[in-house]
């Protein structure tokens, strides 16, 4: 069946099963690769993109739940709170591995448009929903602070 | 310049083309070529750099001013793009702005790791065998763009300066790029010949200053095996079967090839291959296969069952694997001694990026793109599985998603599985796909292990006697490289650790069990370390406090021998205030020490507990890894190894009934998450020696650290992984 998809401002075609998860549709036919894939059951969060600014899994999400929406992948993060959250990351050399990576940068960034001053807990319990192997967890809270910081800098606007 | 030259993706480049125009635009000194380079069927990791411009098989550099540093070690997150970079760098002068970074190709006579033999990555051994090597790379390819220099301006070699990628000479100057081609034909000069920096002089190595390589991992532009892109490329899963040592009987594709996208169903040695157009399609196709299992010969016990089995053969002798003196009539003639079992669960790698590999077989050769650890020994076992020479299997390495020993697999088995799905599907790319589940019911587990330690005691309560007995499947047997490391039926990997024990005990003895049991095993980040450092730390704090002295006191009068132990406990101690600092009420401290790939690590875990429950709130760990090339690195990895330590510590634990693995994804095998991460603050020993490992041992002292502190907190000494308080 044909299904559109906005995403990243720009609508998509795409012929596919109405039950294939979001993920599979942004990876396998749209290239859109930032967006990984772990565990298939939202444990994991390295498929998190943004579906009306909401940090989602895009692994259990059919398409066709998602045909309406404005979908934002890691390829797409333009606002002052991603950029600031890139540029932490790269600043405290936070990526080991860095499968994971681009779901914390998804999940931080819609953490700092919700909340730009977030404490340890509410660090916490936005980001736990991602898990990170190579156990980078200490600088990801680092890297959500200095972020917050330079958004706080730059005027609050996040 | 293009940092990450996977970033642009351009179907239509023609790499053979490309390479031809690039020598052309670089002959007139353009840059830009670096751009557009697909990674299209073909493509390789010197794509961009001809030949012609390579220095040495480590480095080149092109007239865009780019030094492209070959990196011959798998990126998996252990940081070797830059600790490698940092040594070449650091020789060469080169701006660090400058240095581009891909892996080089499998080409073992180039590429081979010092201390294997053959090219791979391992052991904690990436710096430790480069260290030399590459900075001798550096300072050979600065020599030739120095004499390229020298002739051009007509002034005495001596004479001329290079720092941060300018070479100049009184009022020449020129970047790297200006002399690029003519120092490429320089004769590289004879090793003997080379003069390296003394240690003085480094601007790099040990530099506190973060050195960057930002290689697209926060934007999604870092290339993975699972984002590798190929034209016509088909996708495939796996059924496999439920029990370990199960084969195919029949089954039937019906309904699976009447799915929409599914291409072909077969039969492979490992299960049967749905090949379909994308992941989605290959996965519902696999649903609907009806498959019966020949379980004949498959392992059908449950890891209970083997624990059990286990725990009884630790109270019998094994096989010696190290005696010194006559340590059991120490033991048994004592008269006050200490015995503690301890248990170990099998554990999963659990890495981000579930197992997969691209392959394409085309006749009789190979081409694969994967992030490809062992790396001789895939390409032979490819090489053997097509009856052909191993220059045609051609292997591009891309990042991978972790690691932690997965993707290094003796018996190569995910490759030869893509390999085996590829070769039926010929002149065709195919991504072979696990998911989470298959990867994590899929095998090649860390062991599960039971030992028994005991000692005999003096009346001060130290040891004069020390026994160790560890059950549990070795991980090389059976394997290619038995060979080397099982001698007289011992494994070395399990038992090291407790052998060249570091406590200065006079009579000591370790025995092992070998269990033959059908479950695939492999290494786990610290391999042996995993487990016989937790019962050796654990088992000489708990003799430590039956003797009432303090832990560390108690250790260090017994490593009077051991100078690196001693230096890293005492600053560890000092760094945490061990003795000093006031713990709030319901709090423990514990330490643990360790050394293994050439390092030694001390950690002191600090825990809170409210009834059964704990959190571990801080670990403060010093390191001693010899020249610390790339501090920031170091501290990232000794974080990263105690956060994978600890998750074992906590709650990782696979377990199998009947046979068949219990857990499937991360719902039931539980990781360590953020909230339970605790404050890790790590210091690097001063020093001079050669480096050492890094990337694995931070990992074996948190689990005992932890135990013993709550062993502090709570008088409870748990002798079991993971831990519960009862």
């Amino acid at each position: 069946m044909s299904y559109t998809l906005k995403i990243n401002g720009q609508n998509h075609e795409l012929d596919v099963d109405g039950d294939m998860p979001l993920l599979w549709a942004v990876r396998d036919h749209l290239k859109f690769t930032g967006t990984k894939f772990g565990c298939g059951m939202a444990q994991c969060g390295a498929c998190t993109l943004h579906i009306d600014g909401v940090a989602t899994r895009s692994c259990v999400l059919p398409v066709a739940d998602a045909v309406g929406k404005e979908i934002t992948t890691i390829e797409g993060l333009a606002s002052p709170a991603a950029r600031a959250v890139q540029t932490a990351w790269v600043e405290l050399q936070v990526p080991q591995c860095g499968y994971c990576q681009s779901g914390q940068v998804m999940s931080a960034t819609a953490l700092l448009e919700q909340n730009n001053a977030p404490s340890d807990a509410d660090i916490d319990s936005a980001m736990s929903g991602n898990i990170c192997r190579c156990g980078t967890y200490p600088r990801i809270k680092a890297g959500i602070k200095l972020a917050a910081d330079q958004i706080k800098n730059a005027g609050g606007v996040a | 310049m293009n940092t990450n030259r996977f970033s642009v993706n351009k179907q239509n480049a023609d790499v053979d083309t490309g390479r031809r125009t690039f020598l052309k635009v670089a002959a007139t000194g353009s840059a830009g070529l670096t751009l557009g380079i697909s990674l299209s069927a073909g493509a390789q990791s010197r794509a961009v750099a001809d030949t012609a411009l390579e220095y040495n098989a480590f480095v080149s550099i092109t007239p865009d001013n780019a030094v492209r540093i070959y990196i011959k070690h798998l990126e998996m997150g252990q940081g070797v793009y830059t600790g490698l970079a940092t040594c070449v760098a650091e020789e060469l002068d080169a701006d660090w702005a400058q240095i581009v970074c891909e892996h080089a190709p499998v080409d073992t006579a180039k590429y081979a790791n010092l201390l294997m033999g053959q090219q791979g990555t391992g052991g904690s051994t990436a710096m430790a065998n480069s260290f030399m090597q590459l900075r001798r790379a550096g300072a050979a390819a600065r020599a030739m763009l120095v004499a390229a220099a020298a002739q051009r301006w007509q002034v005495p070699a001596d004479d001329i300066k290079v720092s941060q990628g300018i070479v100049s000479h009184a009022s020449h100057s020129a970047t790297f790029g200006e002399l690029a081609i003519d120092a490429a034909r320089q004769t590289p000069p004879a090793n003997d010949n080379l003069k390296l920096k003394t240690p003085d002089q480094f601007q790099l190595i040990g530099s506190e200053s973060t050195l960057r390589k930002d290689v697209g991992k926060h934007n999604g532009t870092a290339i993975y095996t699972q984002d590798v892109q190929l034209p016509g490329m088909l996708t495939a899963v796996v059924a496999h079967a439920p029990r370990f040592g199960a084969r195919v009987r029949s089954f039937d594709a019906t309904a699976a090839l009447a799915r929409k996208g599914v291409h072909q169903v077969f039969e492979i040695d490992t299960g049967v291959a749905v090949v379909a157009d994308d992941y989605w399609s290959a996965t519902k196709g696999r649903e609907l296969l009806q498959i019966e299992w020949d379980e004949t010969r498959a392992e059908t016990r449950s890891s209970e069952t083997l624990l059990q089995q286990y725990r009884s053969l630790v109270e019998t002798g094994g096989t010696i694997a190290e005696q010194h003196g006559n340590a059991v009539t120490t033991l048994t003639n004592a008269s006050d001694t200490m015995e503690l079992v301890f248990e170990f669960p099998y554990l999963a790698h659990a890495q981000m990026e579930p197992v997969n590999c691209v392959a394409q077989v085309s006749g009789n050769s190979a081409e694969l793109w994967y992030g490809c650890q062992s790396a001789t020994g895939d390409q032979m076992a490819v090489a053997q599985l097509l009856g052909a020479r191993p220059q045609d299997v051609k292997i591009n390495t891309v990042f991978a998603g972790g690691g932690f020993g997965r993707r290094a697999n003796p018996m190569a088995d995910y490759v030869l599985e893509a390999v085996r799905i590829a070769r039926q599907v010929p002149d065709t790319a195919v991504k072979l796909v696990w998911s989470r589940e298959d990867d994590m019911q899929g095998g090649f587990y860390r062991p599960a292990y039971a030992h028994k330690l005991s000692a005999a005691l003096d009346s001060q309560g130290n040891p004069t006697a020390f026994r160790a007995r560890i059950a549990g499947q070795s991980i090389m047997a059976g394997t290619s490289m038995a060979a080397m490391m099982v001698s007289n039926g011992i494994d070395n990997t399990s038992v090291e650790g407790l052998t060249e024990f570091a406590y200065d005990v006079p009579e000591r003895q370790v025995e092992l069990h070998t269990t033959d049991v059908g479950i695939p095993v492999q290494w786990w980040r610290s391999v042996g370390n995993t487990h016989t450092a937790f019962s050796k730390e654990v088992f000489i704090d708990a003799l430590a406090r039956k003797a009432d002295i303090d832990p560390i006191e108690y250790r260090l009068s017994l490593l009077g021998n051991n100078p690196r132990e001693t230096a890293v406990l005492k600053l560890a101690a000092e760094k945490a205030g061990w003795g000093t600092r006031e713990l709030p009420e319901g709090w423990g401290r514990g330490v643990a020490v360790h050394t293994s790939f050439g390092s030694t690590v001390a950690e002191i875990a600090e825990v809170s507990v409210q009834g059964n429950n704990f959190k571990v709130e801080r670990v403060v760990a010093v390191i001693d890894c010899g020249i610390a090339v790339n501090p920031g690195v170091i501290r990232a990895q000794v974080e990263g190894a105690i956060a994978y330590g600890l998750s074992a510590a906590l709650q990782d634990e696979l377990t199998l009934t009947d046979g068949v693995v219990d857990q499937s994804n991360f719902h039931n095998y539980q990781v360590l998450r953020m909230n339970a991460m605790p404050i890790v603050e790590t210091h690097i020993l001063p020093s001079t020696n050669a480096p050492s490992g890094v990337g694995e041992p931070g990992t074996p002292p948190i689990a005992p650290a932890v135990a013993n502190a709550l062993a502090d907190a709570t008088g409870q000494r748990l002798t079991r992984l993971p831990l519960r308080l009862a």
